[in-house]
């Protein structure tokens, strides 16, 4: 390090810092994926509550299936759509521990719809993470429950068909119809102001489990620039444009 | 302090587990098994040992809690019958990769598809030969007996955590709607977070004072993968060289010999009073543990008997394990009714008679 370079990386100059929570492996994500973003969020959260120590997080199957890499926590590995099932476990074993599950649209809002509302129905106090980017990253960018009318995946080229394919589903709207949810939100990381309110919603998250007010959903609404084959910048002009529509932002609950 | 009572086999599992000190249970209704749950929601174990009860929403939810749970280190069990254990053999998949412990009881009923609620022995295979993907194996216990159907769980779960897999008790309709008496233990304490994350340093109960742990069963490196198979392999030697259970009944001057288990056992025992008495000599195998399975004590009545009849109510899961054992030394036949009939001992010695005796 040089003397200006000293002077310039000063306490006192220090605007950021990686949260001690995240490791320092490198991420297997393609640039320009929303799940990194996400996972600094939730590892700044556990930082600054300082409860690294007292949470277990559970991983789905899909891109994310890996995130126990990169968020120092104790983890569990789920089966496709099962994370709730194994979240539910975990909190009312350890109620005093705090648990999270960590899912994309497959996992939550396909295969495991019925292990998610009954979690969220139960009111089970824990953290629910869902990553909303409208198709299935990991297998190669097949069609999600969350695909809009008219974008096209590998198992839709010609682009969903609502009347062939059915229509995308709003689960956070389900959710908050749900008795046992005290918040349920939809927010995005594709601004600076943006991960600044997706933060303060998983911090919000996960207050309400220190508070026993039920489940916490957090639906963020991501760019899957690989899957949806668009340069990062432009994937972001997408989603602005047609998934926000969709899938308005913003709290849907907060109780 | 002993206590005896009378009670069906299934509210004796659940009589067992609040005693033995489990920590959780997870569970979804179906016939013929339904009083586990209740009888343990009107016992309210949470208000005396602390026991978590909970109906989950299907039997897919109940055996995914269990691996949260196991993943906690936590004594965890569910309990179904057919239909719904099928709906588990994912779970039971992820749970034996991941090495977790935990107990399933399968009630069994009569199949395929929704079948019937009366009893029968029809999902032995899917007990012991895997049932779900992958190379695994559980730990299958069969109990003849309410007192077996007590004793059994807290023995599956020493089972489970001794090797880190999953057990089940492998009961049927007969012994779990059956009444018997049944002498309990006194009551054990759950086990502390303290003790288990002292004993078992593999949990996820928070990282306090060492890397974090992660419980899972995927591994995408075919090296790894292959260590980790070769891995579960050299346990399921040691189990089959260590836990092998099983009784002989009668055998000492055998000339033919049953192989039975649970409920048909109990109809052997009688069928062996009755073709002794027509000067048959007859005795029997009970294996206790289907996993791992009585191989070397079948295989050694090759040398001693004429004939052997494997019998139960199934079409016939276990007669080919009982021919393996046997490997063609004398014939070996299968005998039982199906579809929720259960056979009765003198069809079970006329069976005899037919294949062994009768020229």
């Amino acid at each position: 390090m040089t003397e200006v370079e000293k002077v310039i990386i000063s306490p006192e100059n220090l605007v950021y810092s990686k949260p001690s929570v995240l490791t320092d492996n490198v991420m297997h994500y393609c640039p320009g994926c929303s799940h990194g973003t996400i996972h600094k969020l939730i590892a700044e959260v556990i930082d600054e509550m300082g409860i690294q120590e007292e949470t277990i997080g559970v991983t789905p199957v899909g891109c994310s299936v890996f995130a126990y890499n990169y968020i120092d926590v104790d983890w569990q590995e789920a089966a496709h759509g099962r994370a709730p099932a194994l979240a539910t476990a975990i909190k009312r074993l350890l109620p005093e521990k705090y648990v999270f599950s960590y899912q994309g649209d497959g996992d939550l809002a396909a295969i495991g719809t019925g292990e998610a509302i009954h979690a969220c129905n139960r009111g089970e106090n824990i953290v629910m993470v869902f990553v909303n980017n409208g198709i299935y990253g990991m297998t190669g960018g097949q069609m999600a429950p969350t695909t809009l009318p008219g974008m096209p995946s590998s198992t839709c080229p010609a682009g969903r068909d609502a009347g062939r394919d059915g229509h995308p589903i709003r689960i956070t709207e389900i959710m908050a119809q749900l008795p046992g949810t005290s918040f349920v939100t939809r927010q995005a990381v594709h601004t600076a102001a943006a991960v600044r309110k997706t933060k303060k919603a998983l911090k919000k998250a996960f207050e309400n489990q220190t508070a026993g007010k039920g489940t916490s959903f957090i639906e963020v609404v991501s760019t899957c620039n690989s899957g949806w084959k668009m340069t990062p910048v432009k994937a972001n002009e997408w989603m602005e444009e047609h998934m926000f529509a969709y899938y308005p932002l913003g709290d849907v609950k907060d109780l | 302090m002993k206590e005896l009572k009378l009670m069906k086999g299934n509210e004796a599992i659940a009589e067992a587990a609040i005693r033995c000190g489990v920590d959780g249970y997870f569970g979804y209704p179906i016939t013929p098994q339904s009083e586990i749950m209740e009888t343990l929601m009107l016992n309210k174990p949470w208000e005396t040992t602390g026991m978590v009860v909970l109906q989950a929403e299907s039997e897919v939810a109940s055996i995914n809690m269990l691996y949260g749970g196991a993943g906690c280190g936590k004594k965890v069990m569910t309990t179904s019958s057919s239909p719904g254990v099928s709906l588990m053999q994912e779970g039971l998949s992820y749970l034996a990769g991941a090495e977790l412990p935990c107990v399933v009881v399968n009630v069994v009923r009569g199949g395929p598809g929704l079948g019937t609620i009366q009893p029968a022995q029809s999902d032995y295979f899917q007990a012991v030969k895997g049932g779900g993907h992958g190379d695994y194996k559980l730990i299958v216990l069969a109990p003849a007996s309410v007192q077996e159907m007590a004793d059994f769980v807290e023995l599956s779960f020493d089972l489970a955590f001794k090797y880190r897999n999953p057990a089940m008790i492998l009961s049927d309709g007969v012994i779990g709607q059956m009444m018997e008496k049944v002498e309990f233990d006194a009551y054990k304490p759950r086990w502390t977070n303290e003790e288990i994350v002292k004993n078992y340093p593999w949990v996820t109960q928070g990282k306090k004072g060492r890397e974090r742990n992660v419980i899972t069963s995927v591994e995408l490196d075919p090296e790894k993968h292959e260590a980790l198979n070769q891995k579960l392999w050299a346990k399921y030697k040691e189990i089959e060289k260590t836990e092998v259970r099983y009784e002989t009944i009668q055998c000492e001057d055998a000339e033919y010999i049953f192989v039975a288990y649970g409920a048909s056992a109990r109809i052997c025992e009688k069928a062996i009073e009755v073709a002794r008495e027509k000067g048959i000599k007859v005795g029997m195998v009970r294996p206790i543990t289907l996993y791992p399975f009585p191989t070397k004590v079948i295989r050694d009545f090759g040398n001693q008997v004429k004939g052997v009849l494997s019998v139960e109510m199934s079409s016939g899961q276990l007669v080919e394990d009982v021919r393996l054992a046997i490997n063609g030394k004398v014939p070996v036949e299968h005998f039982g009714r199906s579809g929720g009939i259960i056979h009765s001992p003198s069809e079970v010695v006329e069976a005899l008679e037919n294949f062994f005796i009768k020229e």
